[in-house]
């Protein structure tokens, strides 16, 4: 038990070394505990408003996707509806087209067998005169008969 | 060490080993013409590495991924403001940095008695010093002195939360009550309670120290007999008090600094 001026030594050694701490330590460590603290604040709060951020955007992706569904729906529909109709003024303009070609083909055939008629009624009206010089040999005079001839023929 | 041709006795020993090495002779109980040389040194040494060390980090100290040590002493920090938040109610600008300078400087003060015993006195006698001894919480002067400086504090406290008048008016009326009769006896009481916790916690922190390293000396005395028995004894039983005495070490610095903050809540909080 020997007090001496240790003790009062000690007493201001204690004070410097607190005033020391209290000026260059404490502050710095504190500083950057609260930063971090504030950092790590910051960074929850940025998570939560990402996390609602990606709600509403898979939300609004959903909308999105549903609406082009139904358009492309709606565009299915419409083509086919077209498709349709296309197929229907092909088929009518055919069959218009097809009719008039087999019109075309008749009224052909029909002069044909016209001529052809006429072609065989002189023949016949020959081969009848032809017959019938034979028959009457002299008798007849063709530029004397030939009107009789001629109404002949087309009697034939 | 001792006398020189004979190897010291064991109470040479341990006298020597508790003698300090001090400026002068000692003249009774408080001699202000004499002075402790080792305790201060140690004790200035040691504060000196705290506020250094810590200093270093609070320096490099950043608000992103802290590094091993940073977050160690992030972690004391946090545990000394933590205490101080819940005992101090008021501003605890000076208060919570006087904490961690007294808890980590009492821990290295105390941890230099986990160094064995001879190592400092034998390198000091090496560099001409008859004496050294170099616990200084093992000193009255550097526990007391340390308790002074808190019991200043206290003091300033009270001035400061309560003003000159709400001080002196706890100190005469309280705890019995404003009765004149009673003034004295209030008065009486609140400067012993005011001594009474001074001493207490130098006496403390002093007491537990100093035994603890009574112990070694008595635990390297076993090996200095120089037997087997004395040299397993030596390994065995220092082992385990140096190991239990970790948890002193830490504990009395704990308790030392835990009760600083009590007084000084005491002194923001009126009767």
């Amino acid at each position: 038990m020997n007090l001496n001026a240790t003790l009062i030594a000690q007493t201001i050694v204690f004070f410097v070394l607190a005033w020391f701490t209290m000026k260059l330590v404490w502050p710095p460590i504190m500083k950057a505990l609260d930063e971090r603290a504030s950092k790590i604040a910051d960074g929850l709060a940025a998570a939560e408003k990402g996390k609602q951020n990606l709600a509403s955007a898979e939300s609004r992706a959903g909308d999105i996707d549903r609406e082009a569904r139904a358009r492309a729906q709606e565009v299915i529909a419409a083509a086919e509806k077209r498709a349709a109709a296309i197929i229907e003024e092909a088929k009518l303009a055919a069959k218009t087209e097809g009719d008039r070609i087999i019109a075309g083909a008749r009224s052909e055939v029909q002069q044909e067998a016209t001529q052809l008629r006429d072609a065989l009624r002189h023949q016949v009206a020959a081969l009848a005169v032809a017959g019938a010089e034979k028959i009457l040999r002299r008798e007849v005079d063709t530029k004397v008969h030939e009107s009789m001839l001629s109404e002949l023929a087309r009697e034939l | 060490m001792a006398a020189e041709g004979h190897a010291p006795t064991a109470s040479e020993y341990v006298v020597h080993h508790l003698h300090h090495l001090a400026a002068g002779k000692q003249h009774g109980l408080f001699d202000i013409t004499n002075v402790h040389y080792d305790t201060l040194f140690f004790s200035i040494l040691t504060g000196l590495i705290v506020i250094l060390f810590l200093r270093s980090v609070a320096k490099k100290a950043t608000s992103g991924v802290p590094g091993r040590l940073q977050a160690a002493i992030e972690f004391l920090v946090e545990m000394v403001d933590g205490q101080a938040k819940s005992i101090i109610h008021g501003d605890r600008s000076f208060i919570a940095p006087m904490a961690l300078t007294v808890f980590c400087w009492v821990v290295l003060m105390n941890a230099i008695d986990l160094l064995p015993v001879d190592w400092i006195p034998t390198l000091g006698h090496a560099m001409g010093f008859e004496y050294t001894r170099p616990l200084p919480t093992a000193d009255l002067n550097g526990t007391l002195g340390i308790a002074i400086g808190v019991l200043m504090l206290m003091i300033y406290y009270n001035f400061k939360i309560k003003g000159v008048g709400g001080f002196i008016h706890e100190l005469f009326c309280a705890p019995f009550g404003s009765n004149p009769i009673l003034w004295i006896p209030n008065f009486a009481l609140n400067l012993i309670e005011f001594i009474s916790k001074t001493v207490s916690l130098g006496m403390r922190l002093f007491g537990n120290m100093y035994a603890g390293e009574l112990i070694f000396f008595l635990i390297a005395l076993l090996g200095g007999s120089a037997t087997a028995f004395g040299f397993v004894g030596h390994i065995l039983a220092g082992s385990v008090w140096a190991i239990f005495h970790i948890l002193i070490v830490l504990l009395q610095a704990f308790i030392f600094m835990m009760l600083t903050l009590v007084y000084l809540g005491q002194a923001h909080e009126g009767h």
